[in-house]
């Protein structure tokens, strides 16, 4: 059993979904009960990968290889590292809280929307686990149909327009991406003579930094658009608005994450001398630059409740590529940082704009206003996961972007100049989005008699809580974990980067740790 | 056995014997045996035992050349070839005869056209397909090209007493026989410049001439109009919507793989063969047809409100694709193109077959619309229909995702990255159309309560194309190498 862990972590959600079908549409209370069963199972599963990851060790661990289809040198093999391992686990985790919080939201077509929830599930897994390209890519593309559901039969009244929205921007970037896919996979037959898509093989490759720009951009409209980064984003308020809760919860918490995961895996470590070149680095730090600031103005403007979190994931994730493209181990560590950080906090923003939609059927914020006197335990989730969200020090937020800029700073100061007004920016719309829905007194009667929160909303909220708590308080056993992946993508990219600044200036850092 | 007719000969021969045999005993049986109209679901069965007999006389050559260590042999002094390519296709062609015979029975008998000479044209268009692929002389393909052709004429007319299926019948007739004139003026050039009609003859003496000798040219020029024309592709393709639509959904499903795969097999043999000296004249403009059959198919297909309309479009689209691995023109691509052509015939079969299944007494079941809400009223057919447009799009673990990979390998492989990003761009739009049924099945409401029509082959032919259509994605193995045996380029 303990050889094949990861097998286990990744098909548990699947076994889980050919169970489900079995029980009879009629039934949705076994449903529901099965469906939560499955989705906690799959966090139980990975919770031994904790103790069995080893943080000293480098490279991949609990690795598992099979031979698949040999005529195409594609195999099955599963692996991780600290970078995985993390949003391994947000995967599971988030992934079994989603499904708690639908219990009540979801009540048509029950059991079509649990098991396209559990397949999914399975789906973003091999995504994070897959060391072989082939089979990153048949994940990464099971992940986009059970999505397209989940938003164009369960969504809000512009679902099929935002779903196909969704489907047809990310199969695009894909397809381009596949195409950079082969041209390493043909590139590495003609220097080794086989065909192999495994990463560790690939990476042997000795590319010209021409074909290796080429093969950059492709893979960068594939991650780009699923990040998204600037220009590309505009699916992202649509899908979000348009999803269910549980759906935002996790397109934002993970499917947002295997765009800046493929930097992390496969853009950095195979094309070192594309992810170096200048104009590169000037591009995407533009890009990052421009929708850290340009998610959180959009971000102020917005009157919808959704589309302001919505908003606030562009900007969020700016922070995570900038992160990427300081190329220093702060930089990375602080985007991987960030990504789990993002997960927990937007996650929470998610819920919480669901559970006031569940009860008011609105997201208008004006419709809002002085909840904290009705629903006091839900204005303290609220302001907790606002403050995580908007970097407040002692919350998880704090730890990402201080590190991010840390990075940036290392790397050109104009960065992090620019990144930090961001920061502030993004004060400024959580605030006050706050104080538009919670404070003050209650305007609306019809908000005069809202239930606060019920145990399961509060079961759903308190692992996060306290995961937030726990990174921005102790963050060590995050940078412990993180260090070795980190330091292999920069002693890949930069090979000199060691040898010229033995301590690199992350001084400020060293109280943390 | 005489010099005239050796035991090869006949080894080589069995399986279109077999289906020649039977297709003919189909219609006597109809006649004498089973008069009634209630038994002629029994001719099935016998259908079913002339394609087990060819099977087996294919499973035979497959058996003998694998023994013999033989890549392939000729028969009737070098008429036909018994290779790979030939075995893989034909398997292909009588898998899809099997399927469409299983399904057609109750279709029919909705239509009130149940006859039993329907099966043994089936069986006698398979034979003149056995030609296409086996054949390596001028006279043999074009004999079994007409063979299936005139099969097909029928059987899109089928519908006596529907206006449509008339008019398709009478538009493809006259568009086939138009092309079949331009590939007999084509042929005629090549036996011109040989003195021979076998395929090795001509070769020689093809590539004894400079590729852009003016009469090469002409005898390429006529020969690609008329296959274009069989492969529906840009811009001899405008006979396709219509037929498609027109003929009964059984005959179209038919008509897309078997025909399709039939056509591409002679075209590869003509393109690989006589025209290979050519190569550098005609691979330009394979390029620009392919991406012009891309483009037009998948525009066109975007506005469809019809199904089988769409589906039309939609196959001209794969035409694209499959061409585009002759562009490439590797081992890859050729190998690419008969695994496209597999994974397609069952895929699309497998889309088609749930259209028959629409076919209700009083519902044509062929709009839009009429998929609406199938979802709720029969989730398996929708999970099924979703899982065949899902892999004609390309998505993995899909067996279409397979078959567009190994174009895109082929296309990398030939360094056409221009060729590659447009026919990956193409997988976008192609997904939008085909999400325009899914959309309606799965997020619409029902339009009518009337049950799907039902049977025991069309449910086991569905099972079996929905079954393959995955398990071809997810353990393809097996599957490339067959398909790897076919690989025509030496």
């Amino acid at each position: 059993m303990s050889e094949h862990l990861l097998s286990i972590v990744l098909f548990t959600p699947l076994a889980g979904m050919l169970i489900l079908l079995l029980i009879p549409s009629g039934r949705t209370g076994l449903i529901r009960l099965w469906a939560n069963i499955a989705g906690f199972a799959g966090f139980a599963v990975s919770l031994p990968l904790l103790w069995r990851f080893d943080k000293n060790a480098s490279g991949f661990q609990l690795v598992e290889r099979y031979e698949w289809i040999p005529s195409l040198g594609a195999r099955y093999i599963v692996g991780i590292d600290g970078i995985s391992l993390l949003l391994v686990m947000l995967t599971t985790l988030i992934g079994a809280l989603a499904i708690l919080s639908s219990w009540s939201a979801i009540q048509e077509k029950v059991k079509q929307y649990y098991a396209m929830f559990l397949l999914q599930q399975t789906g973003m897994l091999g995504v994070f686990l897959a060391l072989d390209f082939f089979l990153f890519f048949v994940f990464w593309e099971v992940v986009l149909v059970p999505m397209y559901f989940i938003i164009g039969v369960w969504g809000g009244p512009r679902k099929l327009y935002a779903a196909i929205k969704f489907f047809l921007y990310t199969l695009a970037g894909s397809v381009l991406m596949l195409l950079g896919i082969l041209t390493l996979y043909f590139q590495h037959f003609r220097q080794y003579g086989f065909y192999t898509f495994e990463i560790a093989e690939l990476m042997k490759l000795d590319l010209p930094l021409g074909l290796q720009q080429w093969v950059f951009w492709a893979f960068f409209i594939g991650f780009a658009i699923k990040v998204p980064m600037f220009p590309f984003h505009t699916w992202l308020p649509d899908a979000h608005v348009e999803a269910p809760t549980a759906g935002s919860v996790i397109l934002a918490s993970i499917l947002l994450k295997m765009g800046t995961y493929g930097f992390l895996r496969f853009s950095l470590p195979l094309l070192p001398k594309a992810s170096i070149d200048p104009l590169i680095v000037k591009i995407l730090v533009g890009l990052s630059l421009v929708a850290i600031i340009y998610g959180a103005l959009v971000s102020l403007m917005q009157q919808d409740w959704k589309k302001l979190v919505a908003y606030s994931s562009v900007s969020h994730l700016g922070f995570c590529t900038l992160g990427i493209f300081a190329l220093n181990p702060n930089g990375l560590a602080g985007s991987v940082i960030q990504q789990i950080n993002h997960g927990i906090s937007t996650g929470m923003l998610f819920l919480i704009v669901g559970i006031a939609y569940e009860r008011r059927h609105t997201r208008e914020i004006a419709e809002y206003g002085g909840l904290a006197h009705v629903m006091p335990k839900y204005a303290t989730v609220f302001a907790i996961a606002m403050l995580s969200s908007a970097g407040l020090p002692l919350l998880n937020g704090f730890i990402g972007e201080f590190t991010i800029l840390q990075g940036a700073f290392e790397a050109n100061r104009v960065w992090a100049a620019l990144a930090a007004t961001g920061v502030i920016l993004g004060a400024a719309y959580l605030l006050w989005l706050y104080q538009r829905t919670m404070l003050g007194q209650v305007t609306n009667p019809k908000n005069l008699h809202l239930p606060d929160l019920n145990l399961r909303e509060l079961a759903v909220f308190l692992p996060l809580i306290a995961w937030a708590l726990w990174i921005g308080v102790y963050p060590k056993p995050y940078f412990e974990v993180l260090e070795k992946p980190v330091t292999q993508i920069v002693e890949r990219v930069r090979p000199d980067y060691f040898r010229k600044a033995p301590v690199p200036a992350a001084a400020p850092l060293e109280v943390l740790r | 056995m005489s010099e005239f007719y050796t035991s090869v000969d006949h080894f080589a021969l069995v399986p279109a014997l077999m289906l020649a045999l039977f297709g003919c005993a189909v219609l006597l049986f109809d006649f004498f045996v089973f008069p009634a109209p209630r038994q002629r679901k029994w001719l099935i069965l016998f259908l079913a035992l002339g394609i087990g007999f060819a099977a087996l006389g294919l499973v035979r050559q497959y058996m003998f050349l694998s023994s013999e260590g033989l890549a392939e042999f000729t028969a009737f002094r070098g008429a036909l070839t018994i290779d790979g390519f030939a075995i893989f296709f034909n398997g292909i062609f009588l898998a899809a005869s099997l399927i469409v015979a299983l399904v057609s029975y109750r279709y029919l008998e909705i239509e009130g056209e149940h006859h039993g000479e329907y099966y043994g044209l089936i069986l006698l268009a398979n034979c003149g397909m056995y030609f296409l692929a086996t054949g390596t002389d001028l006279v043999t393909l074009f004999v079994g090209l007409e063979l299936m052709a005139v099969c097909f004429y029928i059987m899109v007319g089928f519908l006596r007493f529907d206006k449509r299926s008339n008019e398709a019948a009478i538009k493809y007739l006259l568009l086939g026989a138009f092309s079949s004139g331009f590939l007999a003026y084509g042929f005629s050039v090549m036996y011109g410049l040989a003195g021979s009609t076998r395929l090795g003859d001509i070769t020689a003496a093809l590539a004894a001439r400079s590729a852009w000798d003016p009469l090469v040219f002409l005898a390429l020029a006529t020969t690609a109009v008329g296959l274009f024309f069989k492969v529906s592709v840009v811009p001899f393709h405008m006979w396709a919507p219509d037929a498609y639509e027109g003929a009964p959904t059984t005959v179209t499903a038919y008509l897309s793989v078997a025909s399709k795969a039939a056509s591409f097999a002679f075209l590869v043999r003509i393109f690989l063969g006589p025209l290979i000296s050519a190569r550098e004249v005609w691979q330009p403009l394979l390029a620009a047809v392919a991406v012009a059959t891309l483009t037009v198919g998948n525009l066109a297909a975007v506005t469809q409100t019809n199904v089988k309309r769409l589906l039309a479009y939609s196959s001209i689209s794969h035409a694209g694709y499959v061409l585009l691995g002759l562009v490439a023109g590797n081992p890859t691509g050729i190998k690419g193109i008969a695994v496209y052509l597999l994974v397609y015939t069952f895929m699309n079969l497998g889309a088609f077959l749930v259209l028959v299944a629409l076919r209700r007494r009083d519902i044509l079941g062929e709009e839009l619309e009429d998929l609406s809400g199938l979802m709720h009223k029969s989730p398996v057919h929708a999970v099924l229909m979703l899982i065949f447009l899902l892999s004609l799009a390309g998505i993995p673990p899909t067996a279409g995702f397979i078959a567009k990979y190994y174009i895109f390998w082929a296309l990398i492989q030939a360094r056409e990255y221009v060729l590659a990003a447009i026919a990956a761009a193409y997988v976008a739009v192609a997904i939008y159309y085909y999400f325009r049924i899914v959309r309606s099945m799965f997020v619409s409401e029902a339009a009518d309560r009337e049950p799907l029509a039902s049977s025991f082959g069309l449910r086991l032919a569905l099972g079996v194309t929905g079954l393959l259509t995955v398990a071809i994605g997810v353990y393809p193995e097996p599957w490339l190498a067959l398909a790897q045996n076919s690989v025509l380029l030496r």
